[in-house]
């Protein structure tokens, strides 16, 4: 298990790394100079030229990506060209936020969406079956930004009963476990949580209704299994399965919905990203990417794991 | 007994907190702007993390909404221009100002923070401080310290308007500087101390900013009335309007047109006031075969808009366009050409210029979905380009690209294939003082060198520019800049199309709030109840 660990984490650096190198082409691909968000339009060529020359950014591209790597394998994450700060302190920051909110909406989604799904694929063809893949369907099809607005003029606007952006009411920023920072989580988990609910709820639909189809599933209804026994198999035989699509929804999740973290102003690493693609800062995205992919990767690892430990099979 | 005390106390400590005034305010910044004292995010950022808490030697007048802001004295009492050698212009500096962290604001701070900007050698160097300043004030050439309170700053040329450049540089203590151990990065997280009425008390990365009253403020009818500022980064608008009506915020700049009515209707103050902002279309005179080098295609399609129907559309939150000023502004002059929806003379002047029904004229603007100060830049722009067939059978087609990207074009060569044959561009500007008028139309800037992206040159321009440069009189610096913008509006530039009115909507219990004819506001004033 160990060594399947250490393999497993050298595989994830050549992936991390190349998914740093495709950002950073994809940036200097697109059109856009990051000098447009710092200097004023109006800058003239003269300042242009030292402030490029200030960042670096005269430099040819693969010295660029030579120097932000040399840095990073020293563990230095670089500043942000917008801000000028270090940006490690402001990833460390958005990373927690949306960990919350990622945790929060799986919490959320992830029992919902097994809940739906199990019994849909239990009692497939029936009116039951219908509502909870309609369920299903409108989570995954509606438009998260639309499902927060319309949230927010419900139950923050017309009602006033949670509040309707920010991550604590201060303005602060901290975290802490009590109602008032709760409260301002509630309506971007429950917006963020519909996706993974919809996904969830379709894979265990599909695994719940093929498990049931199987001949062992069968062979115990003839020896005379009950429901309640029949679905302890069920579960057994669907948890790999559903542990790989919600280690991967919350690997999706942990990349920070840039559209529900605007929505709601909350500063996790969508809006971090969503900015520094703006902004063109470079530096900003190489080092935000690389930071979620290798979480991605660690996620994956660990959802591998689980299910070994689950499925004697998977370990061969 | 103990009880009673204790009671006796909370009431007291809950009758301070009630006391205590607290205003938040929703920015459209996606990021709180930089705390260094030279704010990033453009004037927004000038606006709210640059003059409140860090000042020029000369600042805005801002305490007027009938007139155009002026300047006043700021850190300087005093200043003028060198009898000796007009180049050089002569600050005499304030007594007794201190910084918000008690140490004193004199000649050397002046001097440490104009290395800050102006020289990249200088310990203290901050690239985009001094990049932002130096597009600013760029006729600034040297400066020295004459004695601890009396400086001299030189300019390239003569300029009569250089004071106007003067309200860009903002100063930081240097005990800022050294208590962060000289890095720019963390003075940010300190927070850093100016000489204004308001100092950072702290800040969120990211989140939030909150600025503190300072009673140790020099300008003791300037003081603020708020205890504490809270700003706060939102640069979503209906997100910024339910903040407000969630009663999350007090005071929402830029509210979406569309929900004015319900904010009204639901109580909160909508401000409006005229601004020098201009949002046009940039004309790519200088392109090869362009249809708009001939100045009467370029007159007819400023005859040829609708910018009363534009108006109606933005729910009345902008005035019409005739010029780069305002037709009410004593600068505005006598121009020959007064623009308005004329059908009859906009096609009368594209016949003129070879443009007619069998052959109309037909051309792609190059425009952004959204940007800093572009209002709404894709109902607006189609709403032109059904204005422009319906009234002068023009045809327009749109480049859309990202905001980065169209600031960037502003600096393209005409020919540039960027451009991907673009013959306007949609870039909203302040106009708000003859030193902005120089950076955009002289020809010394054209681009890429300067922000002139139409190559527009106009000789009796340049030459009232040169008289008003060397001009010290104020009735020629009056008459001359009147002859400046009347070559502006009969030899236009630009396609004018209308002036942003700069809406805010606020809760009632905001008082005293004066929109002035700035892009920036003076915050000490306001107040809550």
């Amino acid at each position: 298990m160990i060594s399947t660990i250490f393999r497993r984490a050298l595989y994830s650096l050549p992936i991390a790394l190349a998914v740093s190198l495709f950002c950073f082409l994809l940036v200097h691909i697109a059109p856009g100079d990051p000098i447009n968000a710092i200097l004023p339009p109006d800058a003239p060529a003269d300042v242009i030229a030292q402030v490029k020359e200030s960042y670096g950014l005269d430099k040819p591209l693969p010295v660029q990506f030579g120097i932000w790597l040399f840095h990073i394998l020293q563990g230095d994450l670089g500043r942000s060209l917008a801000t000028g700060r270090d940006i490690w302190p402001d990833l460390h920051s958005a990373l927690a936020n949306t960990l919350v909110l990622a945790l929060a909406s799986a919490a959320i989604g992830f029992p919902l969406g097994t809940l739906f799904g199990s019994v849909a694929g239990a009692f497939r063809g029936t009116w039951i079956d219908r509502l909870a893949v309609g369920i299903a369907v409108a989570g995954v099809s509606v438009p998260h930004y639309w499902l927060g607005m319309v949230m927010v003029v419900i139950f923050s606007v017309i009602l006033n009963w949670l509040p309707s952006m920010g991550a604590s009411p201060d303005g602060s920023g901290a975290w802490a476990l009590d109602w008032e920072h709760l409260s301002h989580l509630v309506l971007p988990a429950i917006t963020l949580s519909v996706i993974p609910m919809g996904i969830v709820t379709r894979t265990l639909r599909g695994i719940v209704g093929d498990i049931l189809n199987q001949d062992f599933i069968t062979t115990l209804r003839g020896k005379g299994l009950k429901r309640g026994g029949l679905m302890l198999h069920v579960v057994k035989n669907a948890a790999p399965q559903a542990l790989a699509v919600m280690g991967l929804q919350l690997g999706y999740l942990m990349g920070g919905s840039i559209l529900v973290e605007t929505v709601f102003a909350w500063p996790g690493t969508g809006l971090l990203l969503n900015n520094a693609i703006f902004q063109r800062d470079i530096p900003v995205l190489q080092s935000t990417i690389l930071v979620l992919s290798m979480f991605f990767v660690g996620l994956n690892l660990a959802v591998d794991l689980a299910q070994a430990l689950l499925d004697p099979r998977m370990r061969r | 007994m103990r009880k009673l005390l204790l009671a006796a106390t909370l009431s007291l400590v809950a009758v301070t907190a009630q006391a205590e005034k607290v205003l938040r305010i929703a920015m459209t910044a996606a990021d709180v702007p930089t705390t260094t004292g030279l704010p990033n995010n453009g004037f927004e950022g000038m606006r709210f993390l640059g003059y409140p808490i860090f000042e020029g030697l000369v600042l805005w007048d801002l305490s007027s909404a009938d007139k155009l802001a002026g300047l006043r004295p700021g850190l300087a009492e005093s200043w003028e221009q060198d009898k000796a050698d007009p180049k050089t212009w002569i600050f005499h500096l304030r007594h007794g100002v201190k910084f918000h962290d008690g140490t004193d604001f004199n000649a050397d701070a002046v001097m440490f923070n104009m290395e800050r900007f102006f020289n990249k050698d200088s310990p203290q160097f901050e690239p985009a401080a001094g990049g932002i300043t130096r597009a600013r004030a760029p006729l600034l050439a040297s400066y020295k310290k004459i004695d601890d309170f009396t400086v001299a700053i030189s300019t390239t040329r003569p300029a009569s308007y250089f004071p106007f450049m003067m309200v860009y540089p903002l100063f930081t203590s240097p005990a800022s500087f050294e208590a962060a151990g000289k890095d720019w990065a963390k003075v940010a997280l300190l927070p850093a101390a100016g000489t204004g009425p308001f100092k950072i008390s702290k800040f969120v990365p990211r989140v939030s900013v909150e600025l503190e009253k300072f009673d140790g403020y020099w300008n003791k009818s300037g003081m603020a009335h708020l205890d504490k500022v809270v700003l706060l980064p939102m640069p979503e608008a209906n997100t910024r309007m339910a903040a407000l009506r969630s009663g999350q915020v007090d005071w929402i700049e830029v509210p979406p047109p569309d929900g004015l009515e319900s904010l009204k209707s639901a109580g909160f103050k909508i401000t409006t006031g005229s601004y020098p902002h201009v949002w046009p279309w940039f004309f790519n005179i200088g392109a090869t075969n362009s249809p708009v080098a001939d100045v009467r295609v370029r007159q007819a399609l400023n005859y040829c808009i609708d910018r009363e129907g534009l108006v109606s559309l933005l729910a009345g939150t902008a005035e019409p366009s005739v010029g780069w000023l305002k037709a009410s502004d004593p600068n505005f002059g006598h121009p020959a050409n007064h623009y308005k929806l004329d059908p009859a003379k906009g096609k009368a002047l594209l016949a003129e210029a070879g443009f007619t029904a069998a052959k109309p004229l037909t051309f792609k603007a190059m425009i952004s979905p959204s940007g800093s100060g572009q209002m709404l830049p894709m109902p607006m722009n189609e709403f032109l380009q059904q204005s422009l067939k319906e009234n002068c059978n023009v045809d327009v087609s749109f480049e859309v690209v990202e905001w980065n990207t169209l600031l960037g074009a502003a600096r393209y060569v005409p020919d540039s294939p960027n451009l991907k044959g673009s013959m306007v561009i949609n870039v909203s500007s302040p106009s708000s003082d003859v030193s902005v008028m120089s950076r955009y139309f002289t020809s010394a800037n054209f681009s890429p060198a300067g922000f002139n992206f139409e190559h527009w040159k106009d000789d009796e321009f340049e030459s009232a520019l040169a008289k008003l440069e060397s001009a010290t009189d104020p009735t020629e610096i009056s008459a001359m800049t009147q002859k400046l913008h009347e070559r502006l509006v009969d030899n236009p530039p630009w396609l004018y199309i209308v002036h942003d009115l700069n809406p805010r909507a606020m809760s009632t219990k905001v008082t005293n709030f004066v929109s002035p004819q700035s892009w920036f506001i003076d915050l000490a004033r306001v107040d809550m109840k």
